[in-house]
């Protein structure tokens, strides 16, 4: 088994040994602890205020274009991560492409400032 | 390679449970009669997807596949939901009786993906299996060879930018435009 299947090997225990940590706390506190359950109880927990509406309501369409904005620097966040490993190695040019990437991708978010759908009236 | 020595690699072992969830959470994408429910199966189907990179040594694209789709993409799909359909939850509109085509179409992709993954590499084992492909790597072929079609990715990211704000933002009336310039 190569380093690489190894390497993995140990985030699969660590992982597994988290689940199995939650599992025996969760596990041992419900066998320990008293079961009365009232209908006070039983209602969601909403910061102490009692819910009020349906869980399943309608979003305000405001949150789309965050989520939208969220994608687009994402993705450009994933093609930074390759280059940020070993800037120095790559040189001048490639901090120069860089640049010129970012900041084709930043008038993006001046244009959406300009169009003010970044306010929340 | 027979199956006996297929199933005494270990890694097989994983490859064999992956897959099976991929393709139960994959069943359950499109059998789900909540929508909400359908996005989170999707959510492991692309986990797990994720996981079988991760098997092939591209732990790049792995951890890509992680970051922009389970981060972000299916955020969109959640929030696309979420504003469009209320309530939420149970549909039974979600179901339709038209099952012979899709699974038709189905099947058709699947053999054509495998004939042509067939065709091209054959028994051909990847060098790379168990090494993993590293990400400095990627990054000089990205600012190297490819810098060009990088570039271009820039401006593509940007369109969608603004397409999708464009779409997405409600156009406000000369009044309103007018009093958000005087702010």
């Amino acid at each position: 088994m190569s380093t690489y299947f190894e390497s993995y090997l140990t985030v699969g225990a660590f992982a597994a040994l988290g689940a199995v940590l939650v599992l025996v706390m969760l596990g041992v506190a419900s066998v320990l602890r008293p079961t009365k359950p009232t209908a006070e109880k039983q209602l969601t927990y909403e910061c102490g205020v009692d819910p009020v509406g349906d869980g399943w309501s309608q979003t305000y369409v405001r949150y789309y274009v965050f989520g939208l904005l969220f994608v687009i620097f994402d993705v450009e966040a994933v093609f930074i991560f390759p280059w940020a490993i070993q800037v120095d190695e790559l040189g001048v040019f490639a901090l120069v492409a860089m640049l010129f990437f970012i900041v084709t991708v930043i008038e993006g978010l001046v244009y959406a400032v300009k169009k003010g759908v970044l306010r929340w009236e | 390679m027979t199956f006996s020595d297929w199933i005494a690699e270990p890694v097989n072992w994983v490859f064999a449970a992956i897959g099976l969830a991929v393709l139960f959470s994959g069943f359950r994408v499109v059998t789900s009669k909540n929508v909400v429910h359908a996005a989170l199966y999707l959510v492991g189907a692309l986990a797990g997807t994720a996981g079988l990179f991760l098997l092939m040594s591209a732990e790049f694209v792995a951890w890509v596949l992680v970051l922009v789709y389970i981060g972000a993409v299916i955020v969109l799909f959640l929030f696309g939901i979420m504003i469009t359909r209320a309530p939420t939850g149970l549909d039974e509109s979600l179901s339709s009786d038209q099952t012979a085509m899709p699974a038709l179409l189905s099947a058709a992709v699947f053999v054509v993906m495998t004939w042509a993954s067939i065709d091209a590499f054959g028994t051909e084992l990847l060098a790379t299996v168990g090494e993993a492909t590293s990400t400095q790597v990627i990054g000089e072929s990205l600012l190297g060879r490819f810098v060009i079609p990088f570039e271009v990715v820039s401006f593509v990211l940007l369109a969608a930018l603004i397409g999708g704000i464009t779409i997405a933002r409600r156009d406000l009336t000369p009044v309103e435009e007018e009093e958000r310039m005087s702010v």
